[in-house]
């Protein structure tokens, strides 16, 4: 059969003319991603709620009874576990990869949108399967986001009956439908691009979203396995992971196992996770950061390698996260080496945007008071990683407050602003409705200065040798009062952070009905997002006919162009001109 | 492990150099007029997407094997398993299944609608019989919960196999689920044909490690 490209095939697409087919067992990509991002958001408030209690315990310790040490346990696994995978994984690739992936490379839909509709369902079965380990007798599991065994699946660790096999069988059905999605979004972005529309012409949001997928289409794997191995180990009795091992006095019939094989499959995958998380953020403030200060992103090109090369590193810094589990020194020399090299891409990133700024015509919208705060939460949680990336430094702060202080900065914090920046960014053309500014600046401004209040102490916690995982740390001798005093005062800054949050689903939620109707491109952005005949975009997207592309993605302020910024589908005209080399003769 | 990080980061290199060979030094920024063709690969979605999916089963394997070589080497009570015969027997099975469906698409590709019916059924009698062969070596190797607690290796070879014995059954469901995206039946029977070869030299491999490591 003859190969016909995509943009050029004039097939219909589905066509759903019922409510329910249209808005709820819906294959178009566009209700995909808000059904997806509304099941992560609330998850996500779930696990925000779990880290309010945990800050109450911690903040003032023996007030609150209805936290034991076990529902701390408890709280602390599904809080780390929803906030990773079930929320910043499936808000940045089900959400804005289903949203962005199509409208910015100029498709109709994704390449299976059949697929891609179970890919949904599925992680809503995984979410509901995770939620529901919160009524079966012992409680969801407690130990810890890692899960590591042999204390997973002992008894005395809460929740190792039915709460990890819950948890471990949702991690699996949670993989199954990010290799539907993810088939998805890398097939959509290599065949489905629109005439005009090179690799290197595309914006980089889709670049971050596309190597992320890659990422985690060849991560997820390793956590699959150690979840099949783990189950089995904890239902039928085998000892892949568990070694002999005596348990509240009684000897059990598992010999010869390999925790640590457990740990080396588990960060396999964890490592690229984070990036698979990051990468998203990346390419997403990237152009935030672009369109709000009317200026091309510097170094483009630059920012595609840097994204390639960072996505290859990170299949090979995995050891970092052992180092206090012991290992040959040679090892732990390699990884802090390929931990210290893959932040040489990171830095350009991080340049670059601060160039992109330089000279800019900065308008300080919402997107990009979040876009700029990213960019500072990024460096310091960049700049800590550094210090742990060191096999030395990081035997002393691995089991303290330090290291929840920085990967919250890199991990956490970080990409949260950049999700809340995007989701005001494009909510305009999601909703046809403008948010309230000022309600956005209020919860800007809380949540970034909320954060930083909650978790820069934590560094000074950590280096004075407050110890993470602990319930309440009573009184200990080496500990100064002021600890204490800490503890307080990031409980009450979390509980502020926490409260913003009302304040953003207040806006996001009354906009939507009383809201000024938003014009079609009110940020006067390039994107083809940004161009479509219908705000929000229809069914279909682009109308009768695709749109053609003729420039990139960043012509903002061009030198002789009368408006400051030049759509994608533009034609190039050299009266006019349009382009950087074009400019330059007007 | 290091093993498997070199496979994935292979698989990502290829990934990497198969979308942008050549074009990652455009410079986009001078709005030179592109005619047509934006660099997609001449290959329909569906086949993509298969090499993808092919490429996460790679990934997979090449953990679990990875698993089962530091089990084996990292910690006590390993002995290793006997391999039942009937293992050689399946591996030719299951090559003639591979065989059988090259058959088939061949014959599809030159039109021969009859012959290609032919060896489709037989490339799926095959596959049965395939499975049926490693309920078999089940048997064989020591059906009791007993032997599968005691020995990692009976263990091993179990998730082993019936991980990838899900591969075949799964190409079969994967078919039903995205049917109505696959073009045409000749190119359906190719992408079947190329998953049945990667299905054979997946368990290539498997076997390969069970024997020899």
């Amino acid at each position: 059969m003859a190969y016909v490209a995509i943009a050029d095939r004039d097939a219909p697409i589905h066509d759903p003319h019922t409510f329910f087919r249209m808005y709820i067992w819906s294959q178009d990509h566009k209700v995909i991603a808000i059904q997806y991002s509304i099941v992560a958001i609330f998850v996500g408030l779930v696990a925000l709620v779990l880290s309010g209690l945990m800050r109450l315990q911690l903040g003032f310790p023996e007030q609150f009874h209805f936290v034991d040490p076990n529902q701390y346990y408890q709280f602390i696994t599904m809080h780390g576990m929803i906030m990773v995978i079930y929320l910043l994984t499936a808000l940045f690739l089900g959400g804005f990869g289903n949203y962005l992936i199509p409208l910015m490379c100029g498709a109709r839909d994704m390449v299976f949108p059949y697929m891609n509709m179970l890919s949904f369902w599925v992680y809503l079965l995984a979410v509901l399967v995770l939620l529901s380990s919160f009524f079966v007798p012992g409680g969801p599991t407690g130990a810890g986001w890692t899960l590591y065994p042999p204390q997973a699946v002992l008894p005395g660790t809460p929740g190792a009956g039915l709460g990890i096999i819950l948890m471990l069988a949702s991690l699996a059905i949670f993989i199954v439908a990010f290799t539907m999605g993810g088939l998805n979004y890398v097939t959509t972005v290599l065949q489905a691009r629109c005439k005009g529309m090179t690799l290197m012409r595309m914006p980089l949001s889709v670049w971050g979203i596309f190597m992320a997928t890659i990422l985690g289409l060849l991560a997820f794997p390793a956590l699959l396995v150690s979840a099949v191995m783990m189950t089995l180990d904890g239902t039928i009795g085998t000892s892949f992971f568990m070694p002999a091992v005596s348990s509240m006095g009684e000897t059990l019939d598992h010999q010869g196992g390999s925790p640590l094989l457990f740990q080396h499959l588990f960060w396999f995958f964890g490592h690229p996770e984070v990036y698979i998380v990051a990468l998203p953020a990346f390419g997403i403030v990237s152009d935030l950061l672009s369109t709000h200060a009317r200026k091309n992103i510097f170094g483009y090109r630059m920012m595609v390698w840097a994204i390639l090369a960072i996505g290859g590193l990170s299949f090979v810094v995995w050891a970092h996260h052992m180092y206090v589990s012991g290992m040959n020194p040679y090892f732990g020399f390699f990884f802090a080496t390929t931990t210290l090299i893959i932040a040489v891409p990171t830095a350009i990133k991080v340049y670059n945007w601060v160039l992109t700024l330089w000279k800019g015509d900065i308008h300080l919208t919402v997107p990009m008071l979040f876009a700029i705060g990213f960019i500072f939460t990024f460096i310091h949680g960049g700049l800590t990683g550094l210090f742990l990336g060191n096999v030395t430094v990081d035997l002393p702060l691995s089991d303290t407050y330090f290291v929840v202080g920085h990967f919250h900065m890199v991990m956490g914090v970080s990409p949260i602003l950049v999700v809340f920046g995007a989701i005001y960014h494009w909510y305009p053309k999601i909703t046809g409705r403008m948010f309230n500014e000022t309600l956005g600046k209020v919860h800007f401004w809380l949540t970034f200065l909320g954060t930083y209040a909650i978790y820069l102490p934590m560094h000074y916690l950590g280096i004075l040798g407050v110890p993470r995982r602990y319930y309440a740390l009573g009184d200990t001798e080496f500990l100064p009062d002021s600890v204490h005093t800490i503890n307080a005062a990031i409980t009450i800054a979390a509980l502020v952070v926490a409260g913003s949050v009302l304040i953003f689903l207040y806006n996001m939620i009354v906009s939507l009905k009383k809201g000024a109707k938003a014009p079609p491109n009110p940020w006067k952005a390039t994107t083809l997002e940004w161009q479509t005949p219908d705000t929000p975009p229809k069914h279909g997207n682009w109308g009768p006919k695709l749109p053609v592309v003729h420039r990139w993605a960043y012509d903002y302020s061009v030198p002789g162009a009368p408006d400051d910024f030049i759509p994608q589908n533009e034609p190039v005209n050299p009266e006019l001109g349009g382009g950087r080399d074009h400019g330059v003769h007007h | 492990m290091s093993n498997t990080a070199i496979v994935v980061a292979l698989l990502v290199g290829v990934a990497v150099w198969f979308a942008v060979a050549s074009r990652l030094t455009a410079k986009p920024w001078e709005n030179r007029e592109q005619s047509g063709d934006v660099g997609a690969m001449h290959a329909s979605p569906a086949r993509i997407g298969l090499w993808f999916f092919m490429a996460v089963v790679t990934s997979l394997f090449a953990l679990f094997l990875s698993a089962y070589s530091m089990r084996m080497h990292q910690s006590v009570g390993w002995c290793h398993l006997t391999i039942p015969n009937v293992l050689w027997i399946n591996s030719f099975v299951l090559l003639a299944a591979s065989i059988a469906m090259q058959l088939a698409a061949s014959a599809a590709g030159r039109g021969s609608r009859r012959f290609a019916q032919w060896a489709l059924v037989a490339g799926g009698a095959l596959s049965i019989a395939f499975l049926a062969g490693q309920m078999l070596a089940w048997q064989a190797v020591g059906p009791s919960l007993y032997y599968i607690q005691g020995s990692p290796a009976i263990a091993f070879f179990y998730v082993l196999t019936i991980a990838h014995g899900l591969q075949v059954l799964g190409r079969a469901t994967m078919r039903f689920a995205g049917g109505a995206e696959i073009i045409d039946l000749r190119q359906s029977l190719a992408l079947c044909a190329i998953y049945w070869h990667f299905l054979l030299l997946v368990w290539l491999a498997v076997f390969a490690v069970l024997l020899f490591l």
